[in-house]
């Protein structure tokens, strides 16, 4: 069995897409000679040449908008933006044209691009290097978003979001770039719109993406250490969301507990209660409860341990949730 | 002795531009290769088209027949001579104001105006097909994605150059500045055509940037030229010189023509409120219509019936595409939903139903 950790398992997806899609093309700050500031895109320029994987000026409005003409040009562009807060700039290329342009061309021209975040906190970062801007994108239309919480899954889910015809944005928690996991690495494991089940329990749903995946599973752990089965769902997809496991969660558990870095206010747990209300509100037994980063900017690192969803927090608010 | 001919307007000052053709209609510079008695006529043909159009575009929009509509009066030649100056597999990246380049392209004038009739978004023609892109509203945005395109040319070693219109006021804006500088650091076969009409709704040139527009070039380390955009000529023969450039290998050239919005920046813009008649007046003395076509007359190019026979194909070419525009209905409402996505998703699917049932009741 291979051990891979996040970082290499999303460089051997770019390598395997690179290799079996002569029209890829990464691109990005600091991709080229460097391999990118987290390594994913570690040793593509030599394999594959500068005209396949390039660095490009700071500019990060250039990048996505230099895609979006490539698209036309029917190159399939997989961009890095650097880090979470360093996508702004992107904002516009984004939101008003990238999400937008097939729809716009009536669907003459497709936009099969992957716009790749490394995002999130958790690792001590500076300043606007630990931001949670999924929402943003998750509430676009004609965008795709995922987030992986492991490796082999970072693998399946950016071989999936780079061959999708539809732009997908994918948000890399940086803190589990170093995390090994063993296993194949497999791109035709489920993709986008599908969550997974990591831990069934009876009793309860802990329902999270990205980095907060490992903690809501060692909440479970502690949680039954106390008698409480708590069913572990890495979402994996924020849009679309996993309607039908949703429904699924609160027809066979009747409580959910939502868990996100992000701030609570509009974040993503407040759709994922709203859905699941929709769709299963006569079976559930409590209201959703949302575990999440505070209503504050981003806090300095040595206050991030207070900001970030703790496993503490996770199993006390489980805990009422269960007895409620 | 000739009456003193009015003041040219002010954001015209500084670098004198290239010109082959003086206000006047009189030759000041060498004729652009390449161009014969036929191509003239149609230089002339497409500007008096383009304007009778324009007019009538306007009187649509008065008549509820379109949305907000934005003006080319006087930016004709701008857009005729450059549009004229790209081959059949060349791509051009417009603003929302380039309606004259769209029929050079061979863009359908009745599909065109469905995005100034609020039926489509972007334009209901095919992009790729016509080579002309979707209109973009968000200024200086499609400058990134020109550059992009160009991009994608180069690494398939092709020849096809691209070009990007856009106006003094989207100099002000980064997208502008991150596509030039990326256009200039990978020699980009881009042509950045800048129709300097010296006002951005109601801010004017001098308010949006302290230099010369064509000077920006030499920062981004590539040439840049000023011409008066209101010669078609002088406009034909820099961006010729550009694309050759461009197809060449040699990389991007910025065009800054210099020009003037005769009218409001939209039918929902009142121009009185911060520009003078007088200054609107005096502009109207550089209109490149009257300057080309006393310079195709007077060198035996064309004849009063050709001007004629223009005029009456103008209006009749005004007219079926006003019949067409009214006759286009609103679309159906599941175009809403049909091309947001290649592959929607289950979730995208039912909401879908969900509001097509509303629809229904």
């Amino acid at each position: 069995m291979t051990e891979w950790t996040l970082s290499r398992a999303l460089n051997e997806a770019l390598r395997d897409a690179l290799r079996t899609d002569d029209r890829v093309v990464v691109f990005g700050e600091d991709v080229g000679v460097s391999g990118g500031v987290f390594r994913v895109t570690d040793g593509l320029q030599a394999e594959f040449g500068e005209r396949r994987v390039f660095d490009t000026p700071i500019s990060e409005a250039a990048i996505v908008g230099s895609a979006v003409g490539l698209a036309f040009a029917g190159w399939r562009p997989v961009v890095e933006l650097q880090f979470d807060a360093f996508s702004y700039p992107a904002f516009e290329q984004i939101v008003d044209h990238v999400a937008k342009m097939r729809m716009r061309t009536r669907g003459r021209v497709d936009m099969p691009i992957t716009i790749r975040i490394p995002a999130f906190g958790g690792i001590k970062g500076k300043e606007h290097h630990g931001e949670s801007p999924e929402t943003y994108y998750a509430h676009t239309a004609g965008l795709k978003v995922v987030v992986p919480s492991s490796a082999l899954d970072g693998y399946t889910l950016l071989r999936h979001a780079i061959a999708d015809p539809d732009p997908v944005v994918v948000l890399e928690p940086k803190a589990r770039y170093w995390t090994k996991e063993e296993g194949a690495l497999d791109a035709d494991a489920p993709g986008i719109g599908v969550g997974r089940v990591l831990r069934d329990g009876g009793d309860v749903t802990l329902l999270a993406y990205g980095a907060m995946v490992a903690r809501i599973a060692e909440a479970a752990t502690q949680l039954a250490d106390a008698g409480i089965e708590a069913r572990v769902i890495d979402l994996r997809s924020l849009s679309p969301l996993d309607e039908d496991l949703l429904r699924r969660s609160a027809e066979e558990t009747g409580r959910i507990v939502v868990v996100h870095e992000a701030p609570r206010h509009a974040g993503l747990g407040a759709e994922i209660a709203a859905r699941t209300m929709e769709l299963a509100f006569d079976s559930l037994a409590a209201p959703i409860a949302r575990v999440t980063g505070w209503d504050t900017p981003y806090p300095p690192a040595s206050l991030e341990d207070a900001y970030l969803p703790s496993v503490e927090r996770i199993v006390a608010v489980t805990k009422e949730t269960v007895a409620y | 002795m000739a009456e003193p001919h009015p003041q040219p307007p002010a954001h015209w000052s500084g670098s004198e531009p290239r010109q082959v053709l003086a206000p006047d209609g009189s030759l000041v510079g060498p004729l652009p290769q390449g161009l014969d008695a036929t191509a003239f006529r149609e230089l002339y043909r497409w500007m008096v088209v383009a304007r009778r159009l324009d007019r009538e575009c306007i009187a649509l929009q008065r008549q509820g027949e379109l949305t907000v509509y934005p003006g080319h009066e006087g930016q004709e030649a701008a857009q005729v001579g450059s549009a004229w100056a790209l081959g059949p597999d060349d791509f051009v990246w417009p603003t929302f104001r380039e309606l004259p380049v769209a029929l050079l392209r061979g863009v359908d004038a009745v599909q065109y105006l469905q995005y100034h009739r609020g039926t489509w978004h972007g334009g209901p023609y095919d992009p790729r097909a016509t080579r002309f892109g979707p209109i973009c509203i968000p200024i200086a945005t499609q400058i990134a994605h020109a550059a992009g395109y160009a991009l994608g040319k180069q690494l398939d070693d092709s020849d096809d150059v691209t070009i990007a219109y856009f106006g003094d006021g989207a100099t002000s804006e980064g997208d502008f500045h991150e596509g030039a500088n990326l256009a200039g650091v990978r020699r980009l076969p881009l042509v950045l055509f800048c129709q300097n009409n010296g006002w951005a709704i109601s801010v004017p040139t001098a308010s949006q940037t302290a230099g010369e527009i064509w000077r920006r070039a030499e920062g981004y380390g590539f040439p840049g030229v000023r011409v008066d955009g209101n010669d078609v000529l002088a406009v034909y023969a820099a961006t010729r010189e550009a694309v050759d450039r461009a197809r060449a290998g040699d990389g991007p050239t910025l065009i800054e023509a210099l020009t003037y919005r005769i009218g409001a920046h939209s039918t929902a813009d009142d121009a009185r409120r911060y520009r003078a008649d007088p200054e609107v007046e005096a502009a109207r003395a550089f209109d490149p219509i009257p300057r080309f076509r006393t310079w195709l007359v007077g060198s035996g190019h064309a004849d009063d019936g050709f001007i004629a026979a223009c005029d009456e194909a103008a209006d009749a070419f005004a007219l079926t595409v006003r019949e067409g525009v009214i006759a286009t209905p609103a679309p159906p409402a599941e175009w809403a939903f049909d091309w947001v996505y290649a592959e929607p998703p289950v979730t995208f699917e039912r909401m879908r139903a969900e509001a097509l049932a509303t629809e229904r009741r």
